[in-house]
């Protein structure tokens, strides 16, 4: 028999049972189109995650209060820790050689109005080095002036989408906005950045720090951002603001957080990700092998009787081997690759919708799929039919 | 030629046994045109299957050419059965995805037949059985009648030397049967060596001679004048409901 003849005889099988033919290739496709999609998904998680700390910058120090015992926790969590103030922020700038530029952050949520529009809003209070430590650039107007420190004019800046939300169609600059119960005059709209660090720029309020301190009636900072000059140690340098700090403070009460310190404790964040990807995957996948199993079993063993005709004609039984394997072949290629369209097809809508997220299948992931499809649709597409071909012709062709 | 002796054959049914078949003896020489009758249930099928190499005896020699099918292993068995044997259903048993001519070339697709001369060939088998307009047909678009025909040309289409019909009128009207009865005495005439099980006396007296089973066992042999004598039921009404064994003398 020519493998012609074989390929011909089980398309007309397959097109011979829409039905069955149909379930099957349905049930191939989502399975493999389930665990490519939640495998993007996944994936797209822990890009996320990554990116949001990618960017941070590889010379930024960051000091909260609050000393962490051990590393990986979160800063914050212990005792009731000394502020951290202007004064800190002063000494650090003047005493510490390493530092090339450092903002203050005073930082608070509140209600922001032009008009009858309002919405609440996260308000920064710093100066005008925020904007070079956190690599930000501006759409319009200017950034915070210069100037002393503690005595804050009632300026603002404004996120992007604060600004269109809040003055649509028009252009903010120079007009007043009221922050609490402040008026501030805008005086420039930050260029669009998206999340960074849990905080999204869109959305922000930047005024000077003596300005958001007045208007949150509190003489504390939230953190204090350092950029290291180039070529300095940054361990080095965070230990020295470590040892400036607990001079000032009478004790170590302060926690000095680099790009690296965050990366490494999110290291553990990220590897359990993956294990809930890799875990994902293989239920999915299990799930997409049982089901192929099933619908191949089923539709397979329903034609026992076609087997006993085909003996009784005096088929052999590896010439009805090799039709049934033709056949499921065909049939889990097929399957495979409409689960292929339709999870990348799945993938994009996501990704289409949301755009932060860097959804895309892993490789090894695709590959697994299509392989569990090929291999479990040939597999149980094959064994009932050796089943039924072992058989005495008669009693084959007697089962329904 | 084929040669049985004491064939028996029994199924295992729960922990009790059915003897099917029980120490059968026959000769069937080529050309002949044999009835096998009896009562439901009394072996006839079980019988045919065996002599189609379908089924094996439990025990005892089925010689088929003067060799042991028991002795026969698969690869021969399916030879046997591709290109010595035809075999014609009750049920007909055509593959319903295929059209009628695509049927008849079934065979010969895994018998490796070239696609011209396969297609030649049906169209003869398909032409011989009177239904060259119906090829394209597949089988829920024909009759009874047009269905067993289109087996028939199947069982017939490698050239076997063997021809066994198990009820072949079973599921038709009079006239249809007629057509395909008379197509079998065609086959016969022609030296293919005829086995036909059947309820229906008035099949059975085409035959050159009867066998009468009863209870797994041949109990009658009957040929020439003795079969005009059959009584029984006419074609049509449900097998097994008169008893066809009687015989006047
Ligand atoms: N696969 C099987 N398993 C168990 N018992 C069987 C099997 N096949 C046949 N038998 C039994 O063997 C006996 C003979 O069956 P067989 O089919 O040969 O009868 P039959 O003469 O062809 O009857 P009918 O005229 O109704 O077709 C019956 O009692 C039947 O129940
Ligand atoms: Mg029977």
């Amino acid at each position: 028999m020519s493998l012609r003849d074989l390929l011909r005889f089980a398309i007309q099988a397959l097109m011979g049972h829409r039905l069955r033919s149909g379930l099957s290739l349905l049930g191939m496709g989502v399975g493999v189109a389930a665990v490519i999609m939640l495998t993007a998904l996944g994936e797209g998680a822990r890009g996320y995650v990554e990116n949001q700390f990618a960017n941070l910058g590889s010379s930024l120090l960051i000091v909260v209060p609050g000393k962490t015992e051990t590393t990986g926790a979160l800063p914050g969590m212990g005792g009731a820790p000394n502020d951290l103030t202007l004064d800190d922020f002063e000494a650090i700038v003047r005493r510490i050689r390493q530092v090339e530029r450092a903002a203050p952050i005073a930082m608070a949520t509140t209600t922001t109005s032009h008009g009858e529009l309002r919405r609440q809003v996260a308000v920064i209070g710093t100066t005008k080095e925020f904007l070079e430590v956190r690599n930000l650039s501006l759409g319009r107007g200017v950034f915070l002036p210069e100037g002393d420190i503690r005595r804050g004019a009632s300026v603002a800046v404004i996120g992007e989408r604060v600004a269109r939300e809040l003055f649509p169609g028009q252009n903010p600059v120079g007009k007043v906005v009221r922050i609490d119960q402040w008026r501030m005059r805008v005086i420039g709209v930050l260029t669009s950045r998206g999340t960074q660090l849990g905080v999204d720029v869109d959305e922000l309020v930047v005024v000077p720090v003596a300005t958001a301190m007045r208007i949150f009636n509190r003489s504390s900072l939230f953190r204090i951002l350092i950029e290291a000059r180039a070529q300095v140690d940054l361990d080095t340098t965070a230990k020295s603001v470590v040892a400036l700090l607990s001079e000032r403070h009478g004790e170590e009460d302060v926690t000095v957080i680099t790009q690296d310190s965050v990366v490494s404790s999110l290291g553990s964040i990220l590897d359990t990700l993956t294990l809930v990807l890799a875990a994902i995957a293989s239920i999915s996948l299990g799930v997409a092998g049982i089901g192929i199993m099933n619908v191949m079993l089923v539709s397979v063993s329903e034609r026992t009787s076609e087997v006993g005709l085909l003996k009784a004609l005096g088929v052999s039984h590896q010439q009805i081997v090799a039709a049934f394997l033709a056949e499921a072949t065909l049939l889990s290629l097929a399957g495979g690759l409409l689960g292929l369209t339709v999870g990348f097809f799945g993938v994009g809508v996501v990704v289409g919708i949301y755009p932060d997220l860097p959804a895309h299948p892993p490789g090894w992931a695709v590959a697994a799929a299509l392989a569990v499809a090929l291999v479990v649709g040939m597999v149980f597409g094959v064994l009932p039919a050796r089943r039924a071909a072992r058989l005495d012709p008669i009693a084959a062709l007697a089962r329904r | 030629m084929i040669g049985l002796e004491n064939v028996c054959r029994s199924f295992a049914v729960g922990d009790s046994e059915v003897r099917a078949l029980v120490d059968v003896n026959e000769q069937i020489e080529n050309g002949e045109h044999v009835a096998i009758m009896g009562p439901s249930g009394s072996g006839k099928s079980t019988l045919l299957n065996i002599l189609g190499c379908l089924d094996q005896p439990t025990s005892g020699t089925y010689l088929l050419d003067g060799r042991e099918v028991s002795g026969l292993d698969e690869a021969e068995l399916t030879e046997v059965r591709r290109n010595r044997i035809g075999f014609v259903f009750q049920f007909f048993h055509l593959v319903s995805r295929l059209t009628a001519l695509e049927n008849v070339e079934l065979p010969m697709v895994f018998a490796g037949t070239a696609p011209p001369e396969r297609r030649a060939r049906a169209l003869k088998a398909i032409e011989h059985v009177g239904l060259n307009d119906r090829a394209d047909h597949r089988p829920d678009q024909l009759s009874g009648g047009e269905r067993q025909r289109v087996a028939l040309a199947r069982a017939t289409v490698m050239g076997p030397g063997l021809l066994l019909a198990d009820e072949p009128t079973g599921n038709l009207d009079s006239k249809s049967g007629t057509q395909v009865l008379d197509l079998l005495d065609r086959l016969n005439e022609n030296g293919l060596t005829l086995v036909v099980v059947t309820h229906d006396p008035a099949v059975a007296r085409r035959a050159d001679r009867a066998l009468v089973m009863t209870d797994g066992r041949i109990v009658r042999r009957l040929r020439g004048k003795e079969l005009e004598s059959i009584q029984g039921i006419g074609p049509g009404i449900a097998p097994g409901t008169t008893d066809v064994t009687s015989v006047s003398t």
